[in-house]
């Protein structure tokens, strides 16, 4: 099964970029994409079986982005403004964040999350804590509330 | 269509100009990532954003959307790709053992940064 | 329209100019490394505002993908190779050698 949808994603990157529709290019394509797909089809998808409950995720990841990406906006605006008053009032300073996630793909994106959101880095990363860079005590206490890693952990089944 | 495409990329390319303003001011290299991670990201995306619509705005057809849609593909990339790259950056710069500027009243967290770095070793 | 995106050209290989400050004067590696990623996504744009300019943007947006990639690479190579490495910090030789423990 997972062949079959790493193929199909590989293909429609083949026709996205070759933009060409004749018989020679698309063939040419399969042939790529099948090599492909036979050597590297455990990177993709780690599990054999797909069930209901991935496409439920999936879905739940695209409600997540257009709330991701007004978080971004703000945090420029935040940072934008930190920058062009003269008098800088920055506090920069390292917290530890305890987290209860346990699979890699619900800490990626957590960690992505954070980077993108108001004022604070990923530093790095050991298991169960993250240290993160505040830039100010405000976006601090905003991330200690833990209201994305609820959404994160809704997102991939952690509740 | 094209006004919208305009305002776009004028805010994109505010956002870069602030990102690179707060890489010249900021006091360490931990600020300047945090300037330079976010306001990178977004200005790309809306400049390229505001670059797709323009795209489009000429009249509908296959090879515009075609174009278009890989302009997309490019912000996506960008999207994952810096806030990775702004991680290694980061990590390497903890595991050097590179002090964060800090003000004074914050010096609590400086000391259980250098207790986390004696740990770690 | 066309001197609408030369201007925004101009305007962003100005910030690039800017950026350059940081990447020759910078205090640590790391910092040059900073600026060579900010550079490279500013890059990426600039290529695709020159395809607009030319009319040619179906052929230059694989380039600015390629430099897009390239950029993302080269970034993630000079963090690990500088992981772990006492000559990030300037004037780290100079303790290490006269014995300080820093």
């Amino acid at each position: 099964m997972r062949y079959i949808v790493t193929f199909i994603i590989l293909f429609l990157n083949w026709v996205i970029w070759s933009g060409m529709f004749d018989a020679f290019h698309l063939s040419l394509g399969i042939i790529s994409c099948a090599i492909v797909t036979y050597t590297t089809h455990d990177i993709l998808f780690t599990r054999e079986k797909f069930s209901y409950k991935q496409i439920i995720e999936v879905w739940r990841f695209i409600k997540y982005i257009p709330w991701l990406l007004w978080q971004i906006i703000l945090s420029n605006i935040h940072v934008a403004g930190l920058v062009l008053n003269p008098k800088m009032p920055i506090e920069p300073h390292m917290i530890r964040v305890k987290t209860r996630l346990k699979k890699d793909i619900s800490i990626v994106t957590y960690a992505n999350s954070i980077i993108l959101t108001p004022g604070t880095i990923t530093a790095d990363i050991t298991d169960g804590e993250f240290l993160v860079h505040c830039i100010s005590k405000k976006v601090a206490d905003d991330l200690l509330t833990g209201d994305m890693e609820n959404r994160v952990a809704h997102i991939f089944m952690e509740d | 269509m094209k006004i919208l495409a305009i305002i776009f990329i004028i805010s994109g390319v505010f956002f870069f100009f602030t990102a690179t303003l707060g890489l010249l001011r900021f006091p360490d290299f931990y600020s300047r990532m945090q300037a330079t991670g976010k306001g990178d990201t977004l200005g790309a995306f809306l400049s390229l954003t505001g670059l797709a619509l323009y795209n489009l705005a000429d009249g509908f057809s296959l090879s515009a959307a075609l174009v278009s849609i890989k302009i997309m593909l490019i912000a996506v990339v960008i999207f994952i790709a810096n806030p990775t790259a702004t991680h290694a950056i980061t990590r390497a710069g903890i595991d050097c053992g590179v002090e964060p500027w800090t003000k004074e009243e914050f010096g609590v967290q400086s000391s259980e940064f250098g207790a986390k770095k004696e740990e770690s070793r | 329209m066309e001197s609408f995106f030369l201007g925004i050209s101009l305007s962003l290989c100005f910030l690039v100019l800017l950026s350059l400050y940081r990447g020759i004067f910078g205090p640590t590696v790391l910092d040059r490394i900073i600026s060579v990623s900010v550079i490279g996504t500013k890059t990426t744009v600039i290529l695709l505002l020159i395809g607009f300019i030319y009319k040619r943007a179906d052929m230059f947006v694989d380039i600015s993908l390629a430099y897009a990639l390239l950029n993302f690479i080269v970034t993630i190579a000079a963090a690990k190779f500088f992981h772990t490495r006492k000559s990030i910090i300037p004037g780290a030789k100079y303790y290490k050698e006269r014995g300080i423990d820093k």
